[in-house]
């Protein structure tokens, strides 16, 4: 253990070209150049928007090589404190947060941000970080501790409220859970107690809006001006695209604005308006090669941090995909969570990207351990 | 150390176990994903795709150009004329308030105009360009010309509007189209009528409104979510309205109007040979372009109020007492029932009794005309003559053979509100007074009076089956259509009424040698207007009243005036020998027919057979 740290010469070789795995880099930039194309179509031609993405996915990749380059146990010594800190934030939100209807967001003067995004990265690495200490499988009593570990951010994000956030983290750190190698018994229950829990918060603990969501995604064409609006236009613009779309920057949807959000959180539609199902197809096996390929690396790491951490960055890596391309095919209420790397905006792919670093820090140190 | 190791070992294959199962869920995941898109995309993509075309593509009504009205020689009578409104575009204007006081300066633009505005760029999208001032006078056009550059987001628009070129001379006739009202909304084929503002409300426009209106064209254009037009993606063109020809000719019109001079009154004047209408005439008029873009409270009122009643369509509405006018058709009605020989004649003292009553008839003429037989009652119109002739009739004989002549129901010309007129019978008089008919009755029905009433379409086209030999036709004004003006105008074919059956024609000969010599003898009761013609007219006066029935024949009507003033009638037709019009023309209030109506009748008769020599 701690290999790295002990070896400064071992340090050095993880900024060699050859310890990047080319394949994920590939898969990632490959993923990006998409992005540039599918937001230059969804822009409306805007090539400012484009040169604008294209810095922030620069600067993402910038970011992913230097963490890359971070022993993975530098992050793991740091992951008490920044989930520490992420903690803290979330608290302050809670006290002092503002945001439109729910207490999201936290100004810093400078920097106006939602703490419960770092806790997406900081839970994972916290969780990671102290399975790294224990026997695996986790015993009872460690995943008491893991449990509170989770509970804790989980049910601040709630009060914000913003359960979709929550879920989201509560996943993050359930992957960690599953990776340590919680008993298939223990999954099996907490599935049954989640079904069992969920009627209990629709009623008690969910706000209107957050039920309204639910209903208009049950019917869209209940109120179709309304807010059902977003899910219904989507549906078209997906269906419309057909098998082989109806071609770039040519999607009727997208480019006379029918579509909301169509840079940002729906730009799947938009995709899928002008590539049709056969582009479809090929990002989301492209999608499937990254986290297959995230997933591989993970597993060949040889510390039991840099393999937790990398595993569940995949794995939520994943859900990002499934959750956006859910909510374009209206099969889940619509929430703002972006496709991955390929949605307009910096914050989601930036820190994508830093997640990617970690991963590719367990890979590029893989052979200083064992 | 060792144990570190093998544990390290363990754990890397449990977490590799672990990662395997993860990507087999994600990737069954993927599957289940691509098959939700699948379902989307290429099972329901035809609904998704239509319902995408729908979003996108709007279908824009371009209203289609009316039919043109004209006259039998293609004078123009309803037009469509270019027209400017102004036209604001609220998003493109800054300060709307103070663009319209600026506007205002330059045009005439009232309260009403600007609060109808106002609504609007309430309750439309700020990007829809909004009529503001309709009908732009050109000295209005010429000021903001030349101050446009202050206006952005202020346009000239050019549009089509319905005139009536010849202004009240076919107001009666064409009548005149309005805004669709909310009246019309709930009758109207909405799709047909998208984008049409107007519609016909009176007259030809209203009964021909289906010929005129044309077909609704299409333009299929790009929308954005906001419901900005982008682009046009095909148009298909609007059909036209078909131009109608009336048979009226407008010179014709133009000289009946211009014969009544100052009086009120009407005239129709029909082919004998066909049943088409040649002038229909109803005065005063009003100007039919003030119901156009609708017309103001005051001006209306005007109209109503006026004394002569300018709205009132006379021709097609009006009935009146035919009077003496409908001694030929009794006349003839003698010889044809066999109850008068050809040669028969009459002793007029000037008052007439019906035996075993006190009640007396008299003649107009003091102390009679003496010994007439029938050409001279009609050319002095003797009333005994026909007292007699009504009391051995009957009114039910009389009531059957004025029937055939069409009296007593429309006659069916195309237009609409046409009257009906009374034949009076035993029948009618019981339905509408629940009491019996008396022989009195008979006796002044006989001179055209008492209960009848009659329009001047009946009047004139029972005249017309006198000229034709009983032959009926059904007025028509409308004599040919035309889809557009590259192609012939298809004629609109005459319809024949029953005819009057005659059983000798030398019965209807002697009844026209009475016509012609009430102008032509000597004795006639309008030979000074027939003295100096140079072709023949039948005819015969008539001096009725309209509403009283209390006064009797004979009153010393030139101590008379206005209201109290006697109807004055005229039917005929001319030339008599190859008649080619026939008329009916009552002067209101014009004292007798002699004197008011036969000379207006005769200048229609000039008009005609002066500007169109028989083939």
């Amino acid at each position: 253990m701690n290999r790295a740290m002990r070896s400064p010469g071992d340090w050095w070789r993880g900024w060699l070209p050859r310890d990047i795995d080319l394949p994920l880099l590939l898969g990632l930039l490959a993923l990006a150049a998409l992005s540039l194309v599918v937001v230059y179509s969804a822009g409306g031609g805007d090539t400012d928007m484009v040169f604008k993405q294209a810095m922030r996915l620069g600067l993402g990749f910038v970011l992913l090589l230097i963490c890359a380059r971070i022993p993975p146990s530098a992050f793991r010594r740091w992951s008490p404190w920044f989930y520490g800190l992420c903690l803290l934030l979330l608290v302050a939100v809670v006290v002092a947060g503002e945001g439109k209807g729910a207490q999201r967001w936290l100004d810093l003067g400078v920097l106006r941000f939602q703490p419960s995004e770092l806790m997406k990265l900081a839970l994972p690495m916290m969780l990671a970080w102290y399975f790294h200490e224990r026997v695996l499988p986790p015993r009872l009593g460690a995943l008491l501790v893991a449990a509170v570990m989770v509970g804790v951010p989980v049910v601040l994000i709630t009060i914000q409220p913003d359960l979709g956030t929550a879920l989201l983290v509560a996943l993050s750190g359930a992957f960690v859970i599953y990776l340590a190698g919680l008993s298939w018994w223990w999954i099996l229950g907490a599935l049954l107690a989640i079904s069992a829990y969920a009627p209990v918060h629709w009623t008690y603990f969910m706000h209107d809006y957050q039920k309204q969501r639910v209903y208009n995604f049950l019917d869209p064409n209940a109120d179709p001006l309304g807010s059902g609006w977003q899910t219904m236009q989507s549906q078209i613009a997906v269906g419309s695209g057909g098998l082989s779309g109806k071609g770039w920057t040519e999607g009727t949807q997208s480019q006379l604005e029918f579509l909301p959000e169509r840079h940002t959180d729906f730009i799947l539609a938009v995709y899928s308006e002008e590539f049709g199902w056969i582009g479809v197809a090929v990002l989301l096996v492209l999608y499937l090669f990254v986290v297959g390929r995230a997933l591989w690396i993970a597993s060949q790491a040889k510390d039991t941090y840099g393999r937790l951490v990398a595993g569940a960055v995949a794995m939520t890596f994943f859900v990002y995909v499934l959750v956006n391309g859910a909510m374009v095919t209206a099969m889940m209420p619509v929430k703002g969570v972006p496709l991955p790397l390929v949605s307009y905006g910096g914050t989601s792919a930036v820190s994508l990207l830093i997640a990617f670093g970690l991963l590719m820090s367990a890979y590029a140190h893989r052979r200083m351990l064992g | 150390m060792s144990r570190a190791i093998k544990e390290q070992q363990a754990e890397q294959r449990l977490f590799q176990a672990r990662a395997l199962v993860a990507f087999a869920v994600i990737a069954l995941v993927v599957v289940v994903m691509l098959a939700r898109f699948f379902e989307l995309m290429v099972l329901r993509h035809e609904e998704f795709a239509s319902r995408s075309e729908r979003n996108r593509v709007k279908l824009q009504p371009m209203p289609p150009a009316r039919g043109l009205i004209l006259d039998r020689n293609g004078e123009v009578l309803a037009e469509n004329r270019l027209a400017y409104r102004l036209e604001v575009v609220p998003e493109r204007v800054a300060d709307m308030q103070a663009t319209l006081d600026e506007l205002a300066r330059l045009v005439e633009i009232d309260a009403e105009e600007r609060e109808r505005f106002e609504a609007m760029v309430k309750a439309r999208r700020a990007f829809q360009s909004l009529p503001l001032k309709l009908r732009l006078s050109d000295e209005e056009l010429a000021r903001f010309a030349l101050d446009r550059y202050r206006f952005p987001g202020v346009d000239v628009v050019p549009y089509l509007t319905r005139h009536y070129p010849q202004g009240e001379l076919f107001a009666h006739v064409i009548g005149y189209v309005g805004r669709i009202d909310r009246e019309d909304l709930e009758t109207l084929d909405a799709e047909r009528y998208a984008g049409t503002s107007h519609l016909g409300k009176t007259g030809i426009e209203r009964q021909y409104e289906d010929q005129l209106h044309g077909e609704v064209g299409y333009e299929r254009v790009e929308i954005n979510a906001e419901g900005r037009v982008l682009r046009v993606l095909d148009r298909e063109p609007a059909l036209a309205g078909q131009n109608l020809f009336l048979s009226i000719d407008a010179g014709l019109q133009r000289a009946a109007v211009a014969a009544f001079g100052q009086e009120s009154g009407a005239a129709v004047a029909l082919d004998p040979r066909n049943g088409e209408v040649l002038a229909f005439v109803s005065v005063p008029s009003y100007d039919a372009n003030l119901f156009v873009n609708g017309i103001s409270r005051r001006q209306y009122q005007a109209l109503t109020e006026a004394p002569l009643k300018p709205l009132f369509n006379r021709a097609l509405q009006g009935t009146y007492e035919p009077g003496s006018t409908l001694k030929p058709f009794l006349g003839l009605a003698g010889l044809e029932l066999g109850l008068r020989a050809p040669d028969y004649s009459i002793y007029s003292t000037g008052v007439f009794t019906i035996p075993g009553q006190t009640l007396s008839f008299r003649d107009w003429k003091r102390g009679g005309h003496g010994r007439v037989d029938l050409v001279e009652s009609l050319a002095q119109s003797v009333n005994s003559y026909y007292y007699q002739l009504a009391l051995d009739m009957g009114i039910d004989r009389m009531h059957a053979w004025l029937d055939q002549f069409g009296f007593g129901r429309p006659t069916g010309i195309d237009l609409g509100g046409e009257v009906a007129g009374i034949l009076p019978s035993r029948e009618w008089k019981r339905q509408r007074f629940d009491q019996p008919w008396y022989p009195g009755e008979t006796v002044i029905c006989g001179i055209g009076q008492g209960y009848n009433t009659a329009t001047m379409i009946q009047l004139a086209a029972a005249t017309a089956a006198l000229a034709s030999q009983g032959q009926r036709w059904r007025p028509r004004l409308v004599h040919a259509t035309q889809r557009g003006f590259d192609t012939a105008p298809s004629p609109v074919a005459s319809a024949a009424e029953t005819p009057v059956p005659i059983r000798q024609l030398s019965h209807l000969a002697l009844v026209q040698r009475g016509m012609e010599a009430v102008l032509h003898s000597p004795t006639g009761t309008a030979h000074l207007v027939g003295d100096d013609l140079d072709y023949r007219i039948a005819g015969k006066t008539g001096t009725a009243q309209r509403v009283s029935r209390s006064r009797r024949e004979g009153a010393p009507e030139r101590e008379l005036t206005g209201d109290e003033r006697h109807q004055a009638l005229f039917v005929g037709y001319a030339p008599a020998a190859q008649p080619q019009i026939a008329l009916a023309v009552i002067v209101e209030h014009g004292g007798s027919g002699s004197q008011a109506a036969a000379p207006v009748a005769r200048k229609i008769f000039d008009a005609w057979l002066q500007r169109s020599p028989p083939p």
